[in-house]
């Protein structure tokens, strides 16, 4: 599904990804942590195409293709869908208006039939109940005036409508209550299927009580210091980030 | 590093696609301007005495009169004695049938998607088509004069109207108005008349399609529309020219009148040629709209998309006369590559218990110069006037300009006024979050651009609508930076 193998990036010439190599199969679910600043929006970034990173060496592989070389636009029609860490406001443009645009792109690059006005609302009526959600977020701007817990929910809920092939949730779990991070990982949960694959980022162990993954990787400094299987998640939030680093600069040794 | 918006910068500047010359034999005067060719104009026309004694007054105040400078445009002096006045395409005076109309001018119209042939036409529209100086073509006219509305070119109605004409030309914007209203009073050759009487609601949308095709001249139209007590009518405007290097010049005038009970809707697309990106050519559009609402209850609502010219001067404004008198003012108004626009309106409040409304969206995009300029004016006598202004600016890029000057002058204390305004920007990260979703750079600024003009869009009619959205798009093409 998802191939990266010695993956340099930054910014303006500061350098941020040193080195990254992950391998994501199909139906995997992958967790990245670390602290604050260590690349991992980078990274999700990256993959995305966000076009102020720029890529200094290595290789993306996605189903088969050159994800570096695709428009952002044609990654996401072909599947990559970005949970943004901080999703963001567009006054004027309605929330629904913009799912369906985006679904019909979607569609239209797929090969089917675009969705109509009608088949649309019946589809998202029907991901709304999935994700125990109401429909009071779709007559609002994009983004505009929404709680943070609003915006992070619109972003599940437009997952779930284009039901992506690579989910790259970027710390979709921060600030959230319980609640709301019950309706995240449902939502997570309801689209794991053995040909969808999902990234999750984040800094805390707690969104991982409700989506299991299959791997843990430790990112640290634009490298990935550590991997393991999901109880790495708990010794991290044990043991704090430090005992990696402390192991990290061992191995490096 | 390219980013999103210098993307769309660098995609091919979109041709302007109605800048085609039309090859049509011409009776055009020389160049220059003196009584003479006032004289000359009005002889052409055939006009009575009292007209042309009015168009010599008008253009002996304008020898006197100096070009405003205080508009916030930059542009190197005009010749006015470089431009040629009057022309107008060869054809019969006065025409039996649509079908006299030359083919050449009727393939014009075709192309630019204006279809003079009644049978062919859009149900429930109205064409008055003026190609250069002169209407070539009304349509629908038996159909309206049936419910006694008078829908013909300006010309025409001062043979077939004098009456009319005379009782209410100058009455909205005097010749005495500024320096544009008075060369226009001299000097105008064409443009539209509509009367609705008494009691009557117009069944379809009135409109006039303005052609400038001639270089090196000037189009300096009029239009006249008269509401009658608890009349209605919606006028719609379009507009084009040809793409010449150098600049003309457009100095149109256009009055309003509503009686008791009346309501006029005007609503305008201005899609004149805006120049090339560097700013070579394009039309200056200097124009004076404004509409008296003299009645009680009466309502004018003017609303314009304004995406061409290379300089717009353009201010449509409401006299709210009668008690109860509405005004509306609705505006987008698109700079891009170098064009500028100093636009807005005046609300002068003079009746008891008059209300208006302005809603202004200004884009700026390239290194597009944007100002809204509006005044509100509550004159002692408007007991318990209100007014509401919302003025918005969008950027797209960070070379381009939105400025804000909203005048206001209250003369009476139980008046309400509220004023808003915003600035914001198209920012890369809202472009790349709707790419991230699978939209186009174009689609994604289309998008926030259509968003951010909606409040407009839903005043004008449906077709208009959709072709002011799809020229809006294509206004910001190759620019959006
Ligand atoms: N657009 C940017 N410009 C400059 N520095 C950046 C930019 N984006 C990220 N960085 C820097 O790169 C490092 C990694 O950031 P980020 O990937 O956001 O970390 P994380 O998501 O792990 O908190 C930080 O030091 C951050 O300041
Ligand atoms: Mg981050």
């Amino acid at each position: 599904m998802l191939e990266i193998t010695g993956l340099c990036a930054g910014v303006d010439g500061k350098e941020i990804l040193r080195g990254i190599d992950l391998s994501v199969g199909p139906g995997e679910v992958h967790a990245i942590m670390g602290p604050n600043g260590s690349g991992k929006s980078t990274l999700a970034g990256v993959l995305a195409g966000r076009p102020e990173f720029d890529v200094t060496s290595g290789a993306i592989q996605y189903q088969g293709q050159d994800l570096l070389e695709m428009e952002p636009e044609d990654r996401a029609r072909e599947g990559v869908f970005l949970a943004f860490q901080y999703p963001v406001e567009i006054p004027g443009v309605n929330n629904a208006y913009l799912l369906k645009a985006a679904l019909n792109e979607v569609r239209k690059h797929r090969g089917e039939q675009e969705l109509d006005a009608m088949d649309f609302m019946t589809l998202v009526k029907k991901q709304l109940g999935v994700l125990q959600m109401n429909a009071d977020l779709l007559n609002r701007p994009v983004n505009d005036g929404f709680s943070g817990g609003e915006k992070k929910r619109n972003e599940i809920l437009q997952m779930a409508v284009l039901e992506p092939k690579l989910a790259i949730l970027d710390e979709t779990d921060s600030g959230l209550d319980i609640d709301a991070l019950k309706i995240v990982s449902n939502g997570v949960n309801t689209l794991r299927s053995p040909e969808r694959s999902t990234i999750i980022v984040t800094h805390y162990q707690r969104l991982l009580n409700y989506i299991v993954p299959d791997v843990v990787h430790v990112l640290l400094g634009g490298r990935i210091v550590k991997s393991g299987g999901k109880d790495l998640a708990l010794e991290l939030e044990a043991k704090g980030y430090s005992w990696i680093s402390g192991a990290a600069a061992e191995v490096r040794v | 590093m390219s980013t999103a918006i210098d993307r769309i910068e660098q995609l091919a500047n979109q041709d302007y696609k109605y800048g085609f010359v039309t090859d049509v034999e011409a009776d055009t005067i020389p160049k220059g301007l003196s009584e003479d060719v006032v004289r000359l104009i009005s002889a052409k026309k055939e006009e009575p005495e009292w007209l042309l004694d009015w168009r010599l007054t008008a253009y002996r105040l304008w020898t006197s009169m100096t070009e405003p400078t205080w508009p916030n445009v930059e542009y190197d002096p005009i010749d006015y004695q470089a431009i040629s006045y009057y022309s107008a395409p060869k054809q019969k005076p006065t025409l039996e049938s649509m079908d006299e109309v030359d083919p050449e001018i009727r393939a014009t119209f075709e192309k630019l998607g204006i279809p003079l042939e009644e049978q062919k036409m859009l149900a429930g529209v109205a064409v008055d088509a003026v190609f250069d100086s002169v209407s070539v073509a009304t349509t629908f006219r038996d159909k309206l004069a049936d419910l006694g509305i008078i829908f013909c070119s300006f010309s025409e109605a001062v043979r077939e109207h004098p009456e009319l004409v005379r009782k209410y030309v100058g009455t909205v914007v005097p010749y005495s108005d500024n320096f544009f209203a008075a060369l226009n009073s001299a000097v105008f050759s064409d443009g539209s008349f509509a009367y609705i009487p008494k009691g009557v609601k117009c069944p379809m949308e009135l409109s006039t399609y303005f052609r400038i095709n001639a270089a090196s001249t000037g189009q300096f139209e009029r239009t006249l529309i008269v509401a009658d007590e608890g009349a209605s009518v919606s006028y719609l405007e379009g507009c084009t020219a040809p793409m010449r290097d150098e600049n003309q010049l457009h100095a149109a005038v256009v009055e309003l009148v509503a009686l008791d009970d009346a309501t006029i809707k005007y609503s305008t697309v201005q899609n004149w040629y805006p120049g090339d990106k560097d700013g070579k050519g394009g039309i200056y559009n200097f124009v004076t709209k404004r509409g008296t609402a003299a009645g009680r209850n009466s309502k004018i609502t003017w609303t314009q998309v304004e995406t061409g010219s290379a300089i717009t001067w353009k201010y449509p404004g409401c006299i709210l006369q009668g008690d109860n008198s509405v005004g509306e003012f609705y505006s987008v108004a698109v700079t891009n590559n170098r064009q500028q626009a100093d636009t807005g309106t005046k609300m002068v409040h003079i009746g008891r218990n008059t209300r208006s409304t302005i809603i202004s969206k200004g884009i700026s995009a390239g290194h597009g110069q944007n100002t809204y300029r509006g005044l509100v004016r509550i004159g002692k006598g408007a007991t318990d006037a209100r007014n509401y202004s919302q003025c918005d600016s969008l950027l797209i890029g960070d070379r381009c300009g939105a400025h804000t000057f909203p005048y206001l002058e209250v003369r009476n204390t139980s008046s309400q006024v509220e004023h808003e305004a915003s600035t914001s920007k198209i920012g890369e990260d809202q472009i790349f979050y709707c790419r991230q979703r699978g939209l186009s750079t174009e689609d994604a600024v289309n998008m926030i651009v259509s968003g951010f003009c909606k409040e407009v869009f839903r005043e004008l009619p449906m077709e208009f609508a959709v072709e002011a959205q799809k020229l809006l798009g294509v206004s910001l093409e190759g620019s959006v930076g």
